[in-house]
C-alpha cells in the first residue's frame, strides 16, 4: 500500500469512529422515544429515520449537497456561524454519513427497548428509581445487545459508503478521499493490484466485524 | 389508615372504589379476573395514573386534586407477578438495587442486622450470587419479595404473586409469606384469585366485582355476611385463627383454642402456642338444641344463633352463629330449622363434622 492509500485507511477509521461516536449519541434518545411513545408521530419520525435504508446514497447526497450548500439552508447557517460551507470538508462529510446510518444505529436499539418491555422500568420506579437512572441503570444495560449491534453496524456502514462521499466529499486526498473512493481511482486508474490490497482488506474486515457481531450476540435464545 | 379513592373509565372496564384499608395486617384484594384489583393495586402503587383520584397513607397524601406522588417517590414494595427481577445483576446486585436508592431517600436507615434478617426469613443466603436465570420460580419470586422488604416500605403491594407458580412452588413459598405476616408491622396488600391464600393469609378482605367493591372488612365478618353472596371456593364457611394448647397422644389429635371453645383437629405437630387458621364449611355444621350423645362427632361447641338467610337453593337456609364472638355458617335444610324453631338470640349446640387447618 502506498502513502495515499494509507492516508485513506486513516481517515476512513476516523470518519467511522467519529460517526459511530456521535450517532450513538443522537440515535439512543430517538431509539428510545420511538420506541417508548404513544405519539401519533412515531409513524412518520421511523420512517424518516428509516429512508436511508431505502434511497440511494446519491438522492440523500444530492439533498444534503443542496441543504448545505451556498443557497442551502443549513449552508447559510453555517456560514453566518463562520464556519464556512460543509460541503467538500471532512465535517461535511461527518454530518452526512450520520443521517446515512441513522437507521442502522436506531433500529437496533429501538427493538432492544421494545423488547424489554414497561415491566423492568416499572419494578426499577417502585424500588425508588427516578426514570432517568431506571434508564441508565436499568434500560441501557438490558438492552447492551442492540448498542453492541448498534455499534458494529453504524462503524461498518461508514466505512462502506461511497455514493454519499462522492457527492458531498468529492475525492480530496486527506480530507475526503476514504478507502472506497481510493478503490474507485485505482480501478479507474486499472491499478488492479493496489485496488485488490484495499477492496481484499474490506473484505476481511467486513468478515471480521460480522463475526464478532455474531459471536457476542448470538441471536436466538442461550438454552 | 390508609384511603384509597380511585375512579377510572376506560371502554369495558371501569373502576370506582372508594375504600378504607387498614394500616396493619394483610388485606386481601380479592375478585375474578378483570374485576379490577390489579388495577387497583397499579394505581396505589402510581403505576397507573388516575385522575381525580385520592390516596392519604397515614395521613400523608400521596395522591389528590393538587399532588401526585410519582412511583419512585412512594414507600412502597411492590411484588409482581412474576418476579421482574433484573437479568443483568445477580441477586446480591437486585436487592441492593433498592436499599441504595432507599438510603438515599431517608437517613440510611436499613443496617446489615435487618439485611440478615430479611435473607433469612425468606430463605436466600445460598442465592446471593447467583443470576436471575440459574433460579427457580419460587426462589425469584422469594428474592423479589426481599428486595421490595429491605427498600424498607411502608406498605407492602403484591399482585397475585403465586399465580405464576405451579402448586408445589406455592406451598414452597406460603410458609414464607405466613412468617412475613407474624413477623411485619407494615400493611400488606395482596391481590388473589385464589380461595386457599386469601383464607390462608388473610386478615381483611376487598371483595372487587366489575371495578365495584362488594365488601370491605375483617376476612370471617365478611365471609360469615348472609347477606352477600361471597364465597371463598365452592362453599361458603369461615376461617378462624386459634392457638395449638394441647397435644393428645393416644388419638393424635391436637387441641386448638379459639375465644368460642376448644376445637380436635388431626395433629400435625404443630408445637404447642402455635397460631394456626382453621376453616369450618357450612356444610360441615349441624345444629342440634340439646348437646347430642351417642354420635361420632368430637366437636361440639355452644353458640348462639344471630341470624337466617337464604342460600342458593330453596331448600337451603344459612344460619349465622355466634361462638364466643366468632362468627361461623351452619347450612341446614328449611325445615330442619323450622323443626328446630331456630330464631336469633336462640342458644344451640354447632357439631362441626370436619376442621380444615390451613396452615
Amino acid at each position: 500500500m502506498n502513502p495515499a492509500d494509507l492516508a485513506a485507511v486513516w481517515l476512513t477509521f476516523k470518519l467511522a469512529t467519529l460517526v459511530t461516536l456521535i450517532l450513538l449519541l443522537v440515535g439512543t434518545p430517538i431509539a428510545w422515544w420511538l420506541a417508548r411513545t404513544r405519539s401519533g408521530w412515531k409513524g412518520p419520525v421511523g420512517a424518516v429515520v428509516a429512508l436511508p435504508i431505502v434511497l440511494p446514497p446519491t438522492v440523500l447526497g444530492f439533498y444534503l449537497l443542496l441543504l448545505m450548500g451556498p443557497n442551502g439552508v443549513v449552508g447559510q447557517l453555517t456560514q453566518w456561524a463562520g464556519i464556512g460551507l460543509l460541503p467538500f470538508t471532512f465535517w461535511g462529510l461527518v454530518v452526512a454519513s450520520v443521517f446515512y446510518s441513522l437507521p442502522f444505529v436506531v433500529q437496533p436499539i429501538q427493538n432492544a427497548f421494545e423488547a424489554l418491555g414497561d415491566r423492568p422500568l416499572e419494578a426499577a420506579a417502585t424500588l425508588g428509581a427516578r426514570p432517568l437512572d431506571a434508564f441508565f441503570s436499568v434500560a441501557v444495560p438490558l438492552a447492551k445487545p442492540g448498542f453492541l449491534t448498534a455499534t458494529v453496524l453504524g462503524f461498518a456502514h461508514t466505512v462502506g459508503e461511497f455514493g454519499v462521499v462522492l457527492m458531498i466529499g468529492g475525492n480530496i486526498p486527506d480530507k475526503t478521499r476514504v478507502v472506497s473512493v481510493q478503490i474507485y481511482d485505482h480501478v479507474e486508474a486499472l491499478e488492479y493490484a493496489q485496488a485488490h490490497w484495499l477492496a481484499g482488506g474490506m473484505v476481511i474486515f467486513s468478515f471480521l466485524v460480522l463475526l464478532v457481531l455474531y459471536t457476542l450476540n448470538p441471536t436466538g435464545k442461550k438454552k | 389508615m390508609i384511603e384509597a379513592r380511585f375512579k377510572l373509565d376506560y371502554p369495558g372496564f371501569t373502576l370506582d372504589v372508594d375504600l378504607p384499608l387498614p394500616s396493619s395486617g394483610i388485606t386481601a384484594l380479592f375478585g375474578h379476573s378483570g374485576s379490577g384489583k390489579t388495577t387497583l393495586l397499579r394505581a396505589i402503587a402510581g403505576l397507573e395514573r388516575v385522575a381525580g383520584g385520592r390516596l392519604v397513607v397515614d395521613g400523608e397524601v400521596w395522591q389528590d386534586e393538587q399532588h401526585f406522588l410519582r412511583t419512585h417517590q412512594r414507600p412502597i414494595g411492590y411484588v409482581f407477578q412474576e418476579a421482574s427481577l433484573f437479568a443483568h445483576l445477580t441477586v446480591q446486585g437486585n436487592l441492593d438495587y433498592g436499599i441504595k436508592r432507599a438510603a438515599s431517600r431517608s437517613s440510611g436507615r436499613s443496617s446489615s442486622a435487618d439485611f440478615s434478617k430479611i435473607i433469612d426469613l425468606l430463605g436466600i443466603g445460598a442465592l446471593l450470587d447467583r443470576r436471575p436465570e440459574h433460579l427457580s420460580g419460587g426462589e425469584r419470586q422469594r428474592v423479589a419479595i426481599a428486595r421490595a422488604l429491605l427498600r424498607q416500605p411502608r406498605l407492602l403491594l403484591m399482585d397475585e404473586p403465586l399465580a405464576a407458580l405451579d402448586l408445589a412452588r406455592k406451598e414452597e413459598i406460603l410458609p414464607y409469606l405466613e412468617q412475613l405476616h407474624e413477623t411485619l408491622s407494615i400493611p400488606i396488600l395482596y391481590v388473589s384469585h385464589a380461595p386457599d391464600e386469601v383464607a390462608r393469609l388473610a386478615d381483611h378482605i376487598v371483595v372487587l366485582d366489575s371495578g365495584h367493591a362488594l365488601a370491605c372488612g375483617p376476612l370471617t365478618e365478611t365471609l360469615a355476611r348472609l347477606d352477600l353472596p361471597i364465597r371463598l371456593g365452592e362453599d361458603a364457611g369461615v376461617v378462624l385463627d386459634a392457638t395449638v394448647t394441647e397435644h393428645d397422644a393416644e388419638w393424635h389429635l391436637a387441641g386448638v383454642d379459639f375465644p368460642g371453645g376448644r376445637l380436635w383437629v388431626r395433629d400435625k405437630g404443630i408445637p404447642t402456642g402455635h397460631h394456626v387458621r382453621l376453616r369450618i364449611h357450612a356444610r360441615d355444621v349441624s345444629l342440634a338444641t340439646a348437646p347430642v350423645v351417642g354420635n361420632s362427632i368430637i366437636n361440639t361447641l355452644p353458640a348462639t344463633v344471630v341470624a337466617l338467610g337464604e342460600d342458593a337453593h330453596p331448600a337451603l337456609c344459612l344460619v349465622r352463629l355466634d361462638a364466643g364472638g366468632q362468627p361461623m355458617l351452619a347450612r341446614l335444610t328449611r325445615r330442619s330449622a323450622a323443626a328446630l324453631q331456630l330464631a336469633p338470640g336462640q342458644s344451640i349446640w354447632a357439631q362441626i363434622k370436619a376442621v380444615a387447618l390451613i396452615g
